[in-house]
């Protein structure tokens, strides 16, 4: 079967690419454009490993067909914190979800932060103060073996407070 | 001895230095990377548990387009490798199988394609003929008589049990003769997945100047450097082990791998680089796990509470090949004589062979398995002898000083007061008394190793070692092949470094785990070894910088000898005149010109010496947890973890707790939820949907404090966290989970179907 030319919208950039109709956005994302932010750590939709958002919708990149992503915005953890000057590391805040889980430790092997940090966008996107009860439940489709995911939550909930006031 | 409280750097809750580029997604690990005209790889595994290979035929793969090579065992060197060096007969493996295959997932070829789906087709095409062989799928199917042998090429003494391990020590049948009570109880334990996130992965490229370059998810790039180099016949020194950021370990990933091989061996024979990366079915199904055991434990207690002696009878059910059995197997035998005096002890540990996926390394190394028995009975003795199980437990409690003849002496121990302050913390004695029907209250402890002492690989190099280089501008670069894969080590050898030369972590760079370029000297990430060895080393090679650097004040100001001297924020002085400074970056220049130019460089190595048989020091803990069972459905609620450890002086607070939370996570899911459905050797739940690893919303909160403990062979006095903790939580719920039903699990994991049939509800 032919490859189809389709045009992705990610992180702001229409980007066109050939893709087979059964390539899935995970594959394009890290095989094709080497967007390697993105995760694999199951391929099943199981671990979350691979959470991006389509049209701020968080989704398994790798239960999502390239196809169908076309036409929607794909924000990946590359595209998080736009603005940030990596050059001024101590002047240079990244988004606020970001900063919290380095401050707070949430981050260990760090395999899969960039899944839990898309998700914990869409849960503060549509939840701006969510309850410890909401922002564990806005992480059950994540898995971290490393954390205990009690870090996590501690770095959401301060994410939220950040960015409640404005920081 | 105890160091200056007064640290800079050492102690602080400081963020990984790794936080920033991981939050980005900036990262690295070993799937993330291209190279040029790279090449995708896939194995053929055997899907049959115990097979004579009959025939392979590889022409339809190899006439697949897009195929450019196809490597069966007949294609590479007949040559068995294995960590334990040290006994070269434990080593038991071939890359891919050579004439039989002895569990399903076994490697039999290997593809590499232009692209994955090639690589994946042509592995299909690929045809073996199987003579089946009868398996055996159990220690006792193992030992069965008539048993098939796995290993047939080589004389065992028993057949299917590769190694074995006696320790005795005492007057075992006077204790016993002598008891007021005898616990006598077999308990079955089970296996459970690492389940680390990121799937092992590797690229590997040859350069056509005769060297082989390999980036790969492992805990031990000197263990693959050196396997690498045996099993393709290379020099040490034509192989670079590189590893890239690693998504956890925790065990599973401290050993060469077939696909490193393949990887390399492809590379190599096309001189194109080569990638394989695993799925996580493949890990699931046929990936190294934590040892299921059958343990036979016998305990003499007199009726005070007073342990006389133990016999501990371990079996543990290995898989198909050897793996990091051989360990497991010795420390259970440890294991199962610590925390307590044990005056009178016999150990026999026996690694047997099964045809299912082998058992390797997984965080505790036995200690889960030995603490789990150990804990339990403990707590069964406290009921038959009407005593309270912290008391109990003070009664025959270690402490700093106490020796395990022959084997270890301890030289810290905050046992005791871990178990005063869990009993404090959680009201121990009256709430055990006041809870209402299906909440549950129960306690197990742990002790762990701070890295191993016992030289089973054979290394001819230190067992850890560190180079610093000191530069003018204040910096300095510290490199060394302590591999961090996520715990933290990177940040903490940085923070050690930055605190013994007073200078920032900012100022310090760091490269790691390149065996090109850092040095060969380490043993990589495993038994909790890091902190202490790698640490130790850094500690040594600053403090070589550091005597350089004092001669330069000490010629400046013209200094009486006797001054004792200080490096703090980015300065170098007296520590009684601090007015008489010179920055840390003014003193290299000064060194460096007045030895003519040579640069600034300190070493230090470390190896246990003069330790014993088992580790450098041991950490202690103790673990309440608190449960509810719902009596219709044998559902079982985790409410609440206290836990009170010592890991001597914690080098970064934030990073133990981050590892103690880690560990509550694979502890529960040890206790209740995580196993393999196995059927004849075939692992049926394959998927994280079937496989049940806890979710946020599973874990229970809790709290935790650090016993102050100051270790003495440790840098700044610290030493194992994060590993041992994995042991109590298992014991601790099960004691909650009877406390509340009068259920006594001897087989876990604890499922509301064995919880029901326990309570006669079913």
């Amino acid at each position: 079967m032919k490859k189809e030319l389709i045009t992705l919208n990610i992180n702001g950039d229409d980007i066109e690419v050939a893709v087979h109709p059964w390539r899935t956005l995970n594959e394009v994302l890290r095989d094709e454009l080497h967007l390697t932010g993105t995760k694999l750590g199951c391929g099943t939709g199981d671990c979350g490993a691979c959470t991006v958002l389509l049209d701020g919708r968080s989704v398994s990149s790798c239960l999502t067909l390239a196809v169908e992503a076309e036409g929607h915005e794909i924000t990946t953890i590359e595209g998080l914190s736009p603005e940030a000057d990596h050059g001024d590391l101590e002047h240079s805040p990244l988004h606020p979800i970001q900063e919290s889980f380095i401050q707070k430790g949430a981050i260990q092997c760090g395999f899969c932060t960039p899944g839990m940090i898309m998700s914990a966008k869409f849960l503060l996107d549509h939840t701006p103060q969510p309850t410890e009860a909401e922002i564990r439940a806005g992480l059950s489709g994540n898995l971290c073996r490393c954390t205990g995911y009690n870090k996590i939550v501690d770095a959401i909930a301060d994410a939220a407070d950040k960015l409640a006031k404005g920081e | 001895m105890s160091d200056n409280q007064d640290f800079s750097v050492v102690g602080k809750s400081l963020p990984r230095s790794d936080a920033r580029i991981k939050a980005v997604g900036a990262a690295q690990y070993a799937d993330d990377i291209f190279l040029p005209g790279m090449l995708y790889g896939k194995l053929l595994r055997s899907p049959v548990a115990h097979a004579r290979i009959k025939s392979i035929d590889t022409s339809a793969a190899e006439a697949l387009p897009g195929v450019k090579c196809v490597i069966t065992g007949a294609d590479i060197p007949k040559i068995k490798y294995g960590n334990w060096r040290l006994v070269p007969e434990s080593q038991d493996e071939y890359a891919l199988a050579i004439d039989k295959v002895r569990f399903i997932g076994d490697e039999v070829a290997a593809v590499a394609a232009l692209d994955k789906d090639t690589a994946e087709e042509a592995v299909r095409l690929i045809k073996v003929e199987y003579e089946e062989l009868p398996g055996a799928f159990s220690v006792d199917e193992a030992l069965a008589e008539n048993a098939p042998v796995i290993h047939d090429e080589y004389q065992q003494q028993t057949p299917n049990i590769s190694l074995d391990r006696k320790i005795s020590y005492g007057d075992l049948d006077r204790a016993f003769a002598e008891a007021d009570l005898i616990l006598d109880d077999v308990f079955t334990v089970h296996a459970t997945s690492h389940a680390y996130m990121e799937p092992c992965s590797c690229v590997a490229e040859y350069d056509h100047d005769g060297r082989l370059t390999i980036w790969t998810s492992t805990q031990a790039p000197y263990f693959v450097q050196c396997l690498l180099a045996l099993t393709l016949e290379m020099r040490e020194n034509d192989i670079r082990v590189i590893k890239p950021y690693v998504g956890g370990g925790f065990g599973g990933k401290m050993e060469m791998r077939p696909w490193e091989f393949c990887a390399a061996f492809i590379a190599r024979k096309l001189g194109r680089p080569v990638k394989f990366t695993l799925t996580r079915e493949e890990e699931l199904a046929t990936g190294r796990r934590r040892h299921p055991m059958k343990i036979h434990s016998k305990v003499a207690f007199r009726k005070d509470g007073m342990i006389l002696g133990k016999e501990f009878i371990v079996h543990l059910d290995g898989g198909a090949y050897n793996s990091m059995g051989p360990t497991a197997c010795f420390l259970c035998g440890n294991f199962g004589a610590m925390l307590y005096n044990y005056p009178n002890y016999r150990y026999y540990g026996a690694h047997v062979y099964t045809n299912k996926p082998p058992a390797g390394a997984m965080r505790g190394f036995g200690a889960p398995q030995a603490l789990f028995v150990a804990e339990t009975q403990m707590n069964m003795a406290a009921e038959k002898l009407g005593l309270d199980p912290i008391d109990i437990r003070l009664m025959n409690a270690m402490e700093t000083g106490d020796e395990i003849p022959g084997v270890a002496t301890i030289s810290s121990c905050g046992f005791k007061e871990s178990l005063l302050k869990v009993a404090e913390m959680t009201d121990w004695r009256e709430r055990r008394k006041n809870l209402k029907p299906g909440q549950g209250i129960g306690i197990g402890c742990y002790s762990f190793i701070s890295g191993g002492v016992f030289n089973w690989f054979n290394t001819r190099y230190n067992f850890t070692r560190a180079e610093v280089r000191a530069f003018d501008d204040g910096t300095v670069h510290l490199m060394t092949m302590a591999s961090d894969i996520g715990q933290g080590c990177d940040t903490v050898l940085r923070q050690i470094l930055a605190e013994e030369l007073g200078l920032k972590i900012s100022d310090i760079r760091l490269t790691a785990a390149d065996t090109a370029v850092t040095p060969q000297a380490d043993l990589g990430t495993w038994g909790s070894r890091v902190t202490l060895m790698a640490g130790n080393a850094v500690r040594k090679a600053a403090q070589e910088i550091k005597e350089q650097l004092y001669k330069m004040v000490s010629l400046k100001f013209d200094l009486n000898v006797i001054h004792d001297m200080r490096c703090k924020d980015g300065k170098i002085f007296p520590a009684n005149r601090p007015d008489r400074n010179i920055s840390f970056g003014e003193a290299v220049r000064m060194a460096q010109r007045a030895n003519r130019g040579e640069p600034i460089i300190g070493y230090g190595s470390y190896t246990p010496r003069n330790k014993g048989l088992v580790t450098p020091a041991f950490s202690f803990g103790a673990q309440v947890a608190e449960c509810e069972v719902d009596r219709e459905t044998g559902a079982i609620e985790v409410k609440y973890m206290t836990t009170a450890h010592d890991c001597g002086t914690p080098i970064n607070p934030m990073a133990v707790e981050g590892q103690l939370e880690g560990s509550v996570h694979m502890g529960l899911g040890y206790a209740l939820c995580e196993q393999f459905i196995m059927k004849e050797g075939k692992t049926l739940n394959t998927t994280f949907l079937d496989y049940k690893l806890a979710c946020a919303e599973d874990m229970p909160p809790g709290v935790s404090v650090h016993i102050d403990t100051y270790e003495p062979d440790g840098p700044f006095g610290a030493k194992e966290a994060g590993e041992g903790l994995v042991s109590p939580t298992a014991p601790a719920i099960a004691d909650a989970v009877y406390h509340a039903t009068g259920y006594r699990c001897m087989d876990l994991p604890i499922t509301p179907l064995k919880l029901l049939k326990g309570m006669k509800k079913i």
